[in-house]
């Protein structure tokens, strides 16, 4: 179940900007502690780079979720850019096609408490995450 | 474009990063920083990130360009105030920032600076005798 979804755009370098400040506000109105705020606004300042970089633009979905026993963040980062053809690879810390770190993927993933990929080579990317209240 | 100011005080440059920094404005200030230590000559060069509630691996990796190019220009640069949570969030991130000085602080930012640079007065006047410093035998 899941309510309160909102949608951004991943365009420009000040989007990144509004889908870190969108996850921070969302995270604490979720009440995640302050350490696993900080996480999932890094990973998702990660992925909101990429999505812009690589996936050449697209879109963030924040949703607040819960099960039956906590609740929780969702967010999916969506974009039709090239998509990732070897993804082992591209999850390995420090490898990168942009001049980067090589962090935010496996970073990312090393942050939340669910991560997902769904890219085809071609069609695109799109990467969910949550994180739940402890 | 946002802008973070760099100010002179005393004998060194001092940045406070107050806003949530879109990748371009950080990267004017990698630039901002190279030409005002060149311009004024300064050694030390303190980067106050207490007001940063994240710090991830596009900002990280300027802080160390940062710190690599000083170091080249001849200054040495300190991170202060860093937040508990920014830092357990770095690493787990993956990112230990190597070759980048860190200190709690801006004041024990500043003796930092001031010990590996004893000779010059960091936060004396402008206008302080030259000091001539004696060749090491
Ligand atoms: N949305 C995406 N679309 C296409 N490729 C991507 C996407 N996200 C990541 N990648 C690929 O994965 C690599 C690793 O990404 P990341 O770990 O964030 O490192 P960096 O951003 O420093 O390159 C990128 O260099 C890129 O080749
Ligand atoms: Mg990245």
């Amino acid at each position: 179940m899941n309510d309160d979804v909102q949608r951004l755009p991943v365009v420009t370098d000040q989007d990144v900007v509004r889908v870190r400040q969108l996850v921070r506000t969302v995270a604490v109105a979720v009440k995640l502690s302050l350490v696993d705020q900080t996480k999932l606004v890094t990973a998702a300042s990660e992925l909101a780079r990429n999505t812009l970089v690589y996936g050449g633009g697209g879109e963030a979905e924040v949703s607040r979720v819960h099960n039956d026993r906590r609740a929780g963040i969702r967010i999916v980062f969506a974009d039709q850019g090239p998509g990732i053809a070897d993804l082992d690879l591209a999850l390995t810390d420090g490898y990168t096609t942009g001049g980067g770190l090589g962090l935010g993927l496996s970073g990312a993933r090393r942050l939340v408490d669910e991560f997902e990929i769904d890219t085809e080579p071609g069609k695109g990317t799109t990467i969910t995450v949550v994180k739940w209240c402890r | 474009m946002e802008r973070v100011p760099v100010l002179k005080i005393g004998e060194i440059l001092l940045v406070s990063i107050q806003i949530d920094m879109e990748d371009q404005v950080a990267l004017q200030l990698q630039e901002d920083l190279a030409e005002r230590i060149v311009a004024t000559g300064v050694r030390g060069v303190i980067i106050d990130i207490s007001a940063l509630d994240i710090v991830d691996s596009f900002v990280g990796r300027t802080l160390a360009t940062i710190a690599s190019v000083s170091r080249v220009l001849d200054a040495e640069t300190v991170v202060v105030g860093m937040r508990p949570a920014v830092a357990i969030t770095l690493v787990e991130l993956g990112l230990s920032l190597p070759g980048i000085r860190t200190a709690l602080n801006v004041d024990l930012g500043i003796a930092m600076l001031a010990r590996q640079d004893e000779d010059i007065d960091l936060l004396g006047d402008e206008d302080d005798t030259d000091q001539v410093a004696e060749p090491t035998p």
